[in-house]
């Protein structure tokens, strides 16, 4: 390329304007990077429910409780092949600013039941013999400075008093999107300290042949309907896309913000742009004389632009994936909460986008540019 | 002598591309900030008008949602005859033990959404002085008829009066329709909470809300009944308890609301650097001029941070228009207290849309400072022979 020195000086013409811009279209991207990662986060958590698990739940409201006797019915229905089941804790580590979730599983059973959550078997082991013990996230251990071995005082909401744990096992999930922040704890140890006041949240279930979902849960629905307490079957995605819509729209919010920072930015980039072409009319003019054609002309603004933008996109995207994959910044409001290699492509993308959109006026301008006019024209 | 505003605002006429790019750059930041805080106000004003300030809410003890409260009948009615309870005209205590459940129900236009169903004393219009009956009548004691809120009435089928509404095994006719003021209670159906605690959890209330009859002794009332060996509870002033709820939620929205505009104002106060730093370039003659006719490089200074402020404010402003049509707007998200869904409206407030714009004079200020000093400092002979 012999025309990437001219270029390049161009470009270092008015230092302070070209990194000015580069840095405005940089935050834009990692703005970008952010919202977008927040988009496709929420879509993985949506994925990290099973197809091939199912979650029934009370039909009435997914804070009533199922009776326990329905593990033995829904064991016994065609097409299941294993049952577990899991209450909400609720409890408040310390302030409720601390939140994360904390499950009451049926340890038996709920374990084999996932087989992303990972951990050491002999942890696991110590776990299953002792009923105070607690399954913790790496991600949680880390958060609160946790050690193995350590107890844990919640305080509870729904089941009053101090429940003290004992950590004996950390899990790391298969799957980003699982999160590492969950508490599991032994189910009897809250049937027992409620004195058997407490019944099932929600069943979980296995299919023997995934494609029977839907069968399956009509089969399962159908069974309980006149009782007291009917159920509400449906595979673990569309439980989990469930209280992913619960946060209210957010894709539209996300699009409408990310829309409005590409116009933003469009117009710093774009104004950048005309500034620079306007300082060299003259220059414009005489290499035409020279012989310059046309095309190539415009294709040099072009490339300049382009530059601008997309060394500008490049550096906030991979800043946005350097320091939310170094920080845990998110993860606690939204668990895996990572940039894609598809945002980062699809952000580099923009980028360049961005920078035809906003040399596309000038570089037509110094096509279109009348030698003799250009010329004559004072500054 | 300073120099006249009117100079700016020819030099902005005189660039009126650059000038318009740059204020619209700035419009965009500022109308981002202005709708994100109006959805982070409208959130949590839905959640804290909700309560009053004149009432207490009472709980179990250790219980921080109504969901997860649980109170007898016996509990209820020793609060009931508490003295600093106030009292209606028929000498009875204006309280209500409310019943408290969510209810999975399909939304109009598809999907299940978790929808509060709440027992409410028939005083409880009397207690909660926002909820005023706006079409048809209050449901009757002792009768299977609900009344609806008003926003939950427009995002749920079967809704108008007259009409069935089945859950909890029952059929429930809808008699009435409230408005809250636009709180949380207008996404919540009521009835009669002897008529709803059989059907959902048995002989249990989840609250009791009741009128101070001194608000102001709020804080001797707490202590009286949370050491009452009878009780077992918590009290909470009703306005406290309902702003407690909308802190998670609100935080996340006002952060994101600073986060966002924070990011891309400095991409906006970058833009107006720029523009500032050509304007100062193509204009050295013009400087010279000024400061051989005696005015003061801090006035060459003051005047064109001026302009950046002029070019700013005006993007602002239009940031602003941009987003009043979402004043009003209805949108929903869920209470994670409990896990209900709870419809609020986008709040651009005048208080706000000042914000916004003093926000944008503050990019102004930092997009036009540096081009400013130089501009100021040019040299007299310099700056004239430049061209």
């Amino acid at each position: 390329m012999k025309f990437a020195r001219l270029v390049w000086a161009n470009l270092w013409r008015r230092k302070g304007r070209t990194v000015l811009t580069l840095l405005s279209v940089a935050v834009a991207m990692f703005l970008f990077a952010t919202l977008r990662s927040v988009l496709t986060t929420l879509a993985a958590s949506e994925q990290v429910g099973s197809e091939s698990r199912l979650v029934t739940r009370s039909a009435i409201g997914i804070t009533f409780p199922l009776p326990e006797a329905y593990a033995g019915r829904l064991a016994a229905t065609d097409g299941v092949s294993a049952v577990s089941w899991a209450n909400w804790f609720g409890g408040i580590y310390i302030n409720s600013q601390n939140f994360f979730a904390q499950f009451a599983v049926d340890a038996d059973t709920y374990f084999p039941m996932y087989p992303e959550v990972r951990m050491p078997p002999e942890q696991l082991a110590a776990f299953m013999q002792e009923r105070t013990a607690v399954v913790a996230g790496k991600g949680l251990m880390e958060r609160f400075g946790w050690q193995l071995g350590q107890t844990i005082t919640l305080q509870g909401t729904i089941f009053p008093g101090d429940w003290d744990f004992t950590i004996r096992a950390v899990y790391v999930p298969d799957n980003p999107s699982f999160g590492d922040e969950n508490f599991f704890f032994h189910y009897d140890y809250l049937l027992e300290r409620t004195g058997r006041f407490v019944t099932p949240g929600w069943f979980i279930l296995r299919l023997g042949d995934p494609s029977q979902a839907a069968a399956v849960s009509a089969r399962i629905d159908e069974q309980f309907k006149n009782s007291r307490a009917p159920t509400k079957t449906e595979t673990e995605r569309a439980f989990q896309a469930g209280f992913v819509t619960m946060w209210g729209n957010v894709a539209f919010l996300v699009r409408a913000i990310g829309t409005a920072v590409f116009f933003a930015i469009l117009l710093v980039a774009a104004n950048t742009m005309m500034m620079a072409a306007r300082e060299r009319v003259h220059e414009v003019a005489v290499m035409k004389t020279l012989g310059f054609g046309d095309g190539l002309l415009s294709a040099l603004v072009l490339v300049e632009a382009v530059l601008i933008t997309g060394v500008g996109g490049l550096l906030g995207i991979a800043g946005a994936r350097l320091l939310f994959g170094a920080t845990r910044a998110l993860s606690s409001i939204l668990p895996g909460f990572a940039v894609a290699w598809s945002t980062v492509a699809f952000g580099i993308a923009i980028a360049i986008g961005l920078g035809l959109a906003s040399g596309a006026v000038p570089a037509w301008q110094a096509a279109r540019l009348s030698v003799v006019q250009a010329l004559r024209r004072v500054a | 002598m300073k120099i006249p505003l009117i100079y700016n605002l020819r030099s902005l006429r005189a660039r009126p591309v650059s000038t318009l790019t740059t204020a619209f750059g700035m419009a965009l930041v500022v109308g981002v900030f202005v709708a994100m805080m109006a959805l982070s106000n409208g959130f949590r004003a839905a959640l804290v008008s909700t309560g009053s300030p004149d009432n207490v809410m009472v709980l179990r003890k250790g219980a921080d949602a109504e969901m997860s409260s649980g109170l007898s009948r016996d509990a209820a009615n020793i609060i009931g005859g508490m003295p600093f309870v106030a009292r209606g005209t028929d000498g009875r205590p204006l309280a209500s033990p409310e019943t408290f459940v969510v209810i999975s129900y399909q939304r109009l236009g598809g999907g299940l959404a978790n929808l509060v169903v709440r027992g409410v004393s028939p005083r409880a219009l009397e207690v909660r002085k926002g909820v005023r009956i706006v079409e048809g009548r209050l449901f009757a004691p002792g009768s299977n008829e609900v009344i609806v809120g008003a926003t939950m009435a427009r995002r749920f089928a079967n809704t108008g009066i007259g009409e069935t509404l089945s859950f909890g095994g029952r059929d429930w006719t809808v008699v009435g329709r409230f408005t809250a003021e636009g709180s949380a209670f207008e996404s919540e159906i009521w009835g009669e909470n002897e008529q709803l605690m059989p059907v959902f959890r048995g002989q249990v209330f989840q609250s009791v809300t009741f009128r101070m009859q001194d608000p102001s002794a709020f804080d001797g009332i707490k202590p009286t009944l949370e050491s009452d060996p009878r009780l077992y509870v918590d009290a909470h002033r009703e306005r406290d308890f309902y702003e407690n709820q909308s802190l998670f939620l609100g935080t996340i929205l006002k952060f994101i609301a600073v986060f966002i505009a924070g990011v891309m104002a400095v991409g906006a106060v970058f833009g107006a650097i720029n523009t500032m730093y050509a304007a100062v370039a193509s204009r050295g003659p013009e400087i010279g001029v000024l400061l051989t006719l005696g005015f003061k490089p801090r006035h060459v200074l003051t005047s064109f941070v001026t302009e950046a402020i002029l070019i700013a404010v005006l993007g602002g402003a239009l940031g602003c228009l941009f987003t009043l049509p979402i004043n009003g707007l209805l949108t929903s998200t869920t209470n994670w207290n409990s896990f209900s869904e709870l419809a609020f409206a986008f709040r651009v407030t005048p208080g706000l849309l000042l914000q916004g714009l003093v926000f944008a004079a503050v990019m102004g200020v930092i997009g036009g400072f540096l081009p400013a000093r130089r501009a100021a400092r040019l040299p007299v002979t310099e700056a004239l022979r430049q061209a």
